[in-house]
């Protein structure tokens, strides 16, 4: 009778794992490695990063080159956007906690009306670069339609993650930390 | 012989059940947490939704049978890509993309075939496509659906393959 008892414990009890994941997939509905254009590529097969010259929120100018040897994680979004706003506090607390190590955020927006963006960025206090997006640039990261929309790139200029919709931000800081501490060749 | 209990000492009877009830609480509360968070009731009923793949089936009809695709996201997305004879309505939550969707809803047909779409945000989030099914609702058109991309157009659409253009 016990050990009846015992296994139906360990039953009920995966079945409660198994309903945990099932949720925490329907929450991260899909994380897409694919871009719907390619940028170059290098011989490990990822595609490198697009150097690019922008002109941040603020009238300064951002020249992506100068992050060269940087993890830098580029997130497309919007202030209309409901799951980007609801990831920025995230990238705000994951710059503030990795910037020493070398990591650096920046936020390229879509479509926002430049006076909401000026105030969402002051009233989130944000603490990377923003940039109002344009072609160019989704271009030059092979496309993104859709946000939010998360690249992670390494010390080594190559894109490793790309990341469609509201992602697990637990999975996004693994990476940007397994690419501040990868070896560098 | 078995040393005697002492008072207060949990049996292993006692126990499993406690391990049971336990595992029962936790199996309850995370089937109520997967509930409260999966698709909220769906102002866009399921019968009005279309699939993809459903989509492009419909597109190779001819004439009345072909459904007119109206797109109410970002003009941004759909310059990069969009599918292929979608008209760029703008998004629908601001007040000049609602305008040119009623303009364009009074001249057509109300018994027609309307497909609506966005794919700017995960279906759940996206500012676009409710207002925009409630307003051909209300319009009286009778065959508007919605088409269902969970993620966005990019990962749902566009990195499936399917069929885009570029461009106005």
């Amino acid at each position: 009778m016990r050990r009846v008892m015992i296994l139906f414990a360990f039953a009920v009890m995966a079945l409660g794992v198994y309903l945990g994941i099932c949720q925490h997939r329907r929450q991260h509905p899909a994380i897409s490695n694919t871009a719907t254009a390619s940028p170059a590529t290098s011989t490990s097969g990822l595609a490198t990063a697009p150097d690019l010259s922008m002109t941040d929120l603020n009238g300064g100018a951002l020249q992506t080159s100068s992050y060269k040897g940087r993890v830098v994680l580029v997130n497309f979004w919007a202030a209309w956007c409901v799951p980007c706003a609801e990831e920025v506090p995230q990238f705000i607390a994951l710059q503030k906690k990795y910037q020493d190590q070398g990591f650096q955020v920046i936020g390229i927006s879509v479509e926002d009306d430049a006076g909401e963006l000026r105030d969402f960025y002051r009233k989130y206090r944000m603490n990377y670069p923003v940039v109002p997006g344009d072609l160019k640039i989704s271009d030059a990261f092979g496309g993104v339609l859709g946000l939010p929309t998360t690249f992670v790139i390494g010390r080594d200029s190559l894109i490793h993650g790309k990341h469609s919709g509201a992602t697990d931000f637990s999975v996004i800081e693994q990476e940007v930390v397994a690419l501040l501490h990868a070896p560098q060749s | 012989m078995a040393a005697p209990m002492k008072p207060g000492s949990i049996t292993p009877r006692t126990l499993i059940l406690r391990l049971l009830l336990l595992s029962a609480v936790i199996a309850a509360v995370a089937f109520a947490s997967a509930q409260a968070t999966a698709k909220p009731a769906d102002d866009v009923p399921s019968a009005s939704q279309i699939q993809p793949g459903d989509l492009v089936q419909a597109m190779k009809a001819t004439g009345a049978q072909k459904p007119v695709v109206l797109y109410v996201g970002p003009k941004a997305f759909f310059l990069q890509a969009h599918i292929p004879g979608a008209e760029n309505i703008g998004p629908v939550a601001k007040p000049e993309g609602m305008e040119k969707l009623r303009a364009r809803a009074a001249s057509l047909p109300k018994d027609g075939s309307v497909v609506i779409y966005c794919g700017c945000c995960p279906w759940d989030h996206c500012p676009n496509i409710r207002p925009a099914f409630a307003e051909l609702k209300k319009a009286g058109f009778a065959k508007v659906r919605v088409l269902y991309l969970a993620t966005s157009f990019g990962a749902d659409w566009a990195d499936k393959g399917l069929p885009v253009a570029k461009g106005e």
